[in-house]
């Protein structure tokens, strides 16, 4: 079985932001919500680095095992997902997380956060593969239709990949390889604890 | 812990969920992947991966309730590189986006813009049904209100003022179609006042690429980047302008670990990326490429065979280089002269080497002699007409390559060719209308202010105004203006207000105006700077999403778009729109003689096949609708870098994709297309060629025409000159003409039938007889590095009109004031005064401007998408942390940037970087709806204000227009910040 991972290309990443709108097209996201960004370090700076960022889908993912709720499963995709039904949108994930995944809508006038949103991998929810509901809560299921999230099928220069963990390595180090130069498999140690190794 | 469900078995598409209850087709997820033609791309893109969910997905064949999904395709029409847009459809929705896996240019990707296009279409603050200003107020009118209403007013306009005094504003969002009939209109209405973006992007960069070797467009394409193993971005930043690009760039950069040189005056985010960052001040391009040439030629890097076989003039080049020592250039430039000895060694040894440019380089006074530096640059190393070689110019929107192809440019008619009485001739031989009726629709000029008059048929052959100054023929005494009276109505199709410099001048203008239409889907700047109250109308027109119709890609490429949705709301598509105005000005009949209309809706597939029928000079002959459809169907068949389908392919083998113009020839002739212009290492019938000549045969006792160069199986084997029929005979080639041919040049050649050339032969069979003997049509010339007819022969490097060094300006003025396309240009008196009152005191930071990746042009269609407001929701200033230091400005606070002229000011938030150098601001020119501190967000028309709003950057960037086009000067200006 597939270990789904996302791998962020950092030396190809020109922050063009069409893995935000992608995200946005295909799961028709609310303003104030975003699944995915993209972060530009020593902007304007030699050495400039931009990298889009997501839910990275952890290993033994430190959400699950900080909610109160017990919300989040993991697919047999190894993808982290979580039910809306049971979240009480405490925001503990939102602490917990180091990659800032976590987003809340504003539901009431006093800053109250409703349930917790996130990036589904393009794979939805608890409910029935491609139902109604599940569109609802959790967005497009493309996982389930045979596809890949839209985001990495999107990136303008495909520097953001998602697929299996052995296959999106595999073609990471064949073009540091190629071209001889590479920032490492930006997160992967955090959420993975393991890098790609050239 | 929940576990995923895996145990519903339905195969289901996403929309089934969105449209449960809608529909009663049935659909299974096979037949919904076979027909979307997604399945084998999705998965080729990851190769044999094994999923749970595929496999569940793939074993699920039974037939469940579904939507009936459609699927089609047309093109993003956010910048020039031509992605192609994948829609889902259902029941006449787009309910969905998907990658283009097929498309060898976008290869499923897209930049932000393109990823959240489907918005655009269902956008609710589209304008949704004609409106007109009653009194200040906007009101709904129906469309025959609209149409009847502007008739009648343009025509009393005409009666009054003459045909020239309405100025026809289109757009590089049209189609190919729309800009030709768009052109059409502007013939058939009698003026040459028609305009389009191209004109304050790179109407300088046709000017001086046609100039030197024949055409004007990008040599190569981007796929073919990726072949180069030295590449100068030099006024452009494409990791914002063309993202997509990027992946070709980086590609190329990759593969062949190849010199990535950006040269600029900002750390952008393309350079980043570079291997090597030069940074300049703005508008020193000349010296610094001048700077480069000086290394070469002093040490002997010029490929002297090339010059010598393929250019005229070098010599004239080196004299002028000469001058720009590496001191001269660095106290001008700013450049150490070690780093542009290190650039222009690898530029000249590492080859293959392409420049690649965009607005950076050609809005300027000087845009066309830039232009002209880096074509010279380009010629000198020997970097044309080879793959990874070229000047890669990158253009700015959808088809803003084919409009200006199309025509829309005070210059021309379609096709490059000029006002000249044969040019009318041609077209009125292609329309079937007579000459003498298409002249008699233009205007009597009388002699004003010592100035000669012109009769109908000498104002039928001058350059009209262009967009970047017709406010100035409404402002300006009509004295001045060179026409019979000044401009009174302003027909504007799709064309933002906010991207032409001096708003505050543009102001005035709109207020004189007798009449304003704006056609677009939304209202626009025109509508919200709030300068009028009554005749104003505003056209709800479809997004070019909604239309079936070709674009030209940068790269020459015409790829055919199918409407995805019909229209929405009351909108109507620019053909019918230009239709119901020549039914209502009486010249329909006459216009549409050939084109079918159904339901007064002209057909897009009949419009390009006129084009066919009259595109002979520029290679827009070859590429029916047909054949382009075919293309669309089987984009996959086509090489990644070649841009080649195998010659065996069905329907589509040997083209190259989206048959590049020139494809010459009757589309039966099939001939491939052109990717690489003035490729001589192929054959003219695989797409070589040679330059062209053009300009002549001979000058000062050189030959213009090539020497030992030719195409590959020419059987000329030297330069010759352009074909005509009596050429064909001299070479006893006329015999190859087919009898009908022979019939048809006979009848246009009336009694001079060797006179008929190869780009007025409306039976093709010249361009067929050459092709088959090896030879191009056009001739086999030299490219030219000495321009004599343009105002510097040899480009010279002159200081902006406001520039931060006025101690240079004695050195490198302006060029003097003169009369250009109607009006004075003073741009000469303008810089003197600045220097005389000492301006760049006042105003001492460069002000110069771009483009951000989630906006695009004017900006009103993307601001209006939520999914890119939210990633941009103020407009800003980029400011160096040492000026910001110094003013006291914190990071994301407000600040007033005061220009030089007019008072004017903007409100905007400023950023405190280093990507800008000290000295210099930069601010992006996408927003409009506040206007010096206002905000003007209750003119619009109810529910049509975009989501973002800010201070357009025009409304404090300063006069200054190159000779040649007319462009603007938005790049390199003055400016003061002040906290605010």
């Amino acid at each position: 079985m597939a270990r789904m991972k996302f791998l962020c290309d950092s030396d190809r990443c020109i922050d063009c932001n069409a893995c935000v709108t992608a995200c946005k097209n295909e799961h028709e996201v609310p303003w104030g919500i975003n699944r995915r960004r993209v972060v530009t370090i020593n902007d304007g700076q030699p050495g400039e680095r931009s990298i889009s960022m997501a839910c990275m889908h952890c290993t033994d993912a430190p959400c699950a095992a900080v909610c109160p709720v017990d919300c989040f499963y993991t697919t047999a995709d190894a993808v982290v997902l979580h039910s809306k039904d049971l979240c009480i949108g405490c925001g503990y994930c939102f602490y917990a997380c180091p990659f800032g995944a976590p987003q809340y809508p504003r539901v009431g006038n006093f800053g109250s956060r409703g349930k917790m949103d996130k990036c589904t991998y393009c794979s939805g929810g608890p409910e029935a593969d491609l139902s109604e509901a599940e569109y609802v809560k959790y967005g497009a299921n493309r996982l389930a239709e045979g596809k890949l999230p839209l985001c990495a099928e999107m990136c303008s220069t495909k520097a953001l990949l998602a697929g299996d963990s052995d296959m999106i390595a595999q073609i990471y180090k064949e073009r540091v390889i190629k071209r001889g130069y590479g920032s490492g498999a930006w997160g992967w140690k955090t959420a993975y604890r393991e890098t790609v190794s050239i | 812990m929940l576990t995923k469900r895996r145990n519903g078995e339905v195969g289901r598409s996403k929309f089934s969920a969105l449209t449960a209850g809608l529909v009663s087709e049935a659909v299974d997820r096979r037949t919904f992947l076979r027909r979307s033609g997604l399945a084998a791309g999705g998965l080729a893109a990851v190769g044999s991966l094994q999923l749970g969910a595929v496999k569940k997905a793939s074993a699920a064949g039974t037939a469940v309730s579904g939507a009936d999904v459609v699927i089609k395709k047309n093109i993003c029409t956010h910048c020039s590189v031509g992605c192609t847009v994948t829609a889902e459809v259902v029941n006449g929705v787009w309910v969905g986006q998907e990658p283009s896996w097929e498309s060898p240019i976008n290869r499923g990707t897209h930049c932000a813009k393109g990823a959240a296009i489907r918005e655009l279409v269902h956008s609710e603050r589209r304008l949704k049904y004609p409106m007109k200003l009653v009194d200040g107020q906007w009101q709904r009118i129906s469309w025959d209100t609209a149409i009847n209403e502007i008739g009648d007013k343009i025509s009393a306009i005409r009666e009054k003022a003459g045909a020239d005094s309405v100025y026809w504003l289109g757009s590089a969002k049209f189609t190919n179609e729309a800009s030709y009939l768009f052109r059409k209109l502007g013939a058939f209405w009698g003026t040459n006042s028609v305009d389009h973006q191209a004109r304050i992007c790179h109407s300088t960069t046709v000017a001086g690429v046609a100039n030197t070797w024949g055409y004007g467009a990008q040599t190569n394409s981007y796929n073919d980047i990726r072949n180069a193993k030295t590449m100068i971005i030099m006024g452009g930043n494409p990791a914002r302008a063309h993202p997509v690009s990027l992946q070709h760039v980086l590609s190329g950069k990759e593969l062949n670990r190849a010199n990535m040189i950006v040269i600029e005056p900002r750390f952008t985010r393309t350079a980043a990326h570079a291997t090597e960052f030069v940074r300049i001040r703005p508008g020193t391009d000349i010296p610094v490429i001048w700077g480069m040439l000086w290394h070469i030629f002093q040490n002997g890097w010029e490929d002297k065979e090339f010059i010598r076989k393929r250019v005229y003039g070098m010599d004239d080049v080196r004299k002028e280089v000469a001058k720009w020592t590496p001191d001269e250039v660095e106290r001008v430039t700013g450049v150490p002269g070690d780093q542009l000895k290190r650039v222009a060694e690898m530029f000249a040894k590492d080859r293959p080497s392409t420049l690649i440019w965009c607005m950076g380089a050609t809005q300027h006074t000087v845009g066309t002699a830039n232009v002209r530096a880096f074509c010279i640059a380009c010629l000198a190393t020997g970097n044309v007409g080879a793959p990874g070689t070229g000047a890669n110019i990158f253009r700015g929107h959808t088809n803003v390559q084919g409009a200006t192809d199309l025509g829309l440019d005070v210059t021309t008619l379609p096709l490059y060719y000029g006002l000249v009485e044969g040019a009318w001739k041609h077209w009125a031989r292609v329309w079937e209308v007579e000459y003498d009726w298409l002249q008699s629709r233009f205007d009597e000029v009388p002699a004003v202010a010592g100035r000669k008059p012109r009769s109908r048929k000498e104002n039928m052959e001058a350059p009209g105004i262009t967009s970047t100054r017709w406010f100035d023929a409404v402002n300006l005494p009509e004295d001045q203006v060179d026409q019979r009276a000044g401009i009174k109505a302003m027909m504007v199709f799709g064309h933002g207000g906010n991207t032409v410099t001096r708003i505050p001048e543009a102001v005035k203008g709109m207020s004189k105006l007798e009449l304003l239409v704006v056609a677009d889907p939304h209202p626009t700047t025109f509508a919200a700077l709030n300068a009028r109250r009554d005749n104003t109308y505003l056209l709800p027109i479809c997004t070019s999403l909604e239309m079936d119709g070709s674009r030209t890609a940068s790269n020459r490429s015409l790829q055919w778009g199918e409407q995805i949705v019909k229209p929405a709301f009351e909108s109507k598509n620019d053909y019918e729109v230009m239709y119901l105005l020549a039914k209502k000005l009486g010249f329909a009949d006459k216009m549409f003689k050939n084109i079918k209309v159904d339901n007064n809706v002209p057909s897009a597939e009949d419009l390009l096949r006129e084009i066919n029928r009259g595109g002979w000079s520029t290679g827009y002959c070859g590429q029916s609708p047909e054949r382009l459809k075919a293309h669309m169907k089987n984009q996959s068949k086509f090489d990644l870098v070649t841009l080649r389908a195998p010659k065996d392919t069905p329907d589509v083998g040997g083209d190259y994709y989206g048959l590049p113009w020139p494809c010459w020839g009757k589309p039966q002739i099939r001939h491939p297309g052109t990717h690489i212009l003035y490729n001589t290492n192929l054959h003219v019938k695989d797409g070589g060629s040679t330059f062209r000549a053009r300009f002549g045969t001979e000058r000062n006792g050189q030959t213009l025409l090539a020497e030992d160069s030719y195409s590959l199986g020419s059987e000329l084997t030297d330069g010759y000159p352009e074909f005509t029929m009596g050429v064909l005979k001299k070479l006893g080639w006329d015999k190859d003409l087919t009898a009908d041919e022979l019939a048809t040049i006979t009848k246009i050649g009336g009694n001079n039938v060797d006179a008929v050339s190869w780009a007025i032969d409306l039976s093709g069979g010249i361009q067929r007889v050459c092709l088959d003997h090896g030879v191009i049509h056009y001739g086999n010339g030299k490219a030219r590095a000495n321009a004599w007819n343009l105002p510097d022969p040899i480009p010279v490097h002159r200081e902006p009109i406001y520039t931060p060094r006025p101690e240079l300006v004695a050195k490198y003025p302006t060029r003097p004031d003169e009369r250009q396309f109607r009006l004075p240009n003073i741009g000469f008196s303008v810089q003197k005064s600045a220097v005389d009152r000492n301006i760049a005191k006042d105003f001492p930071i460069i002000l110069t401007s771009g483009r951000l990746v989630e906006y695009e042009g004017g900006g009103e269609e993307t601001r209006s998408n939520p999914w890119l407001a939210e990633l941009q929701q103020d407009m800003f200033v980029e400011v160096n942390t040492a000026d910001a230091g110094e003013r006291g400005i914190k990071d994301g606070q407000w600040v007033w940037v005061l220009g030089p002229e007019d008072g004017a000011k903007v409100k905007v938030k400023a950023l405190v970087t280093d990507r800008v150098g000290r000295g210099v601001a930069w601010m992006p020119f996408h927003f409009s709806g506040w206007y010096q501190g206002a905000d003007m967000r209750s003119y619009y028309p109810p529910g049509t204000d975009p989501v973002v709003l800010g201070e357009s950057v025009n409304t404090v960037t300063t006069y200054g227009f190159d000779p040649v086009t007319g462009m603007q000067e938005p790049k390199a200006t003055l400016c003061q910040i002040r906290a605010a």
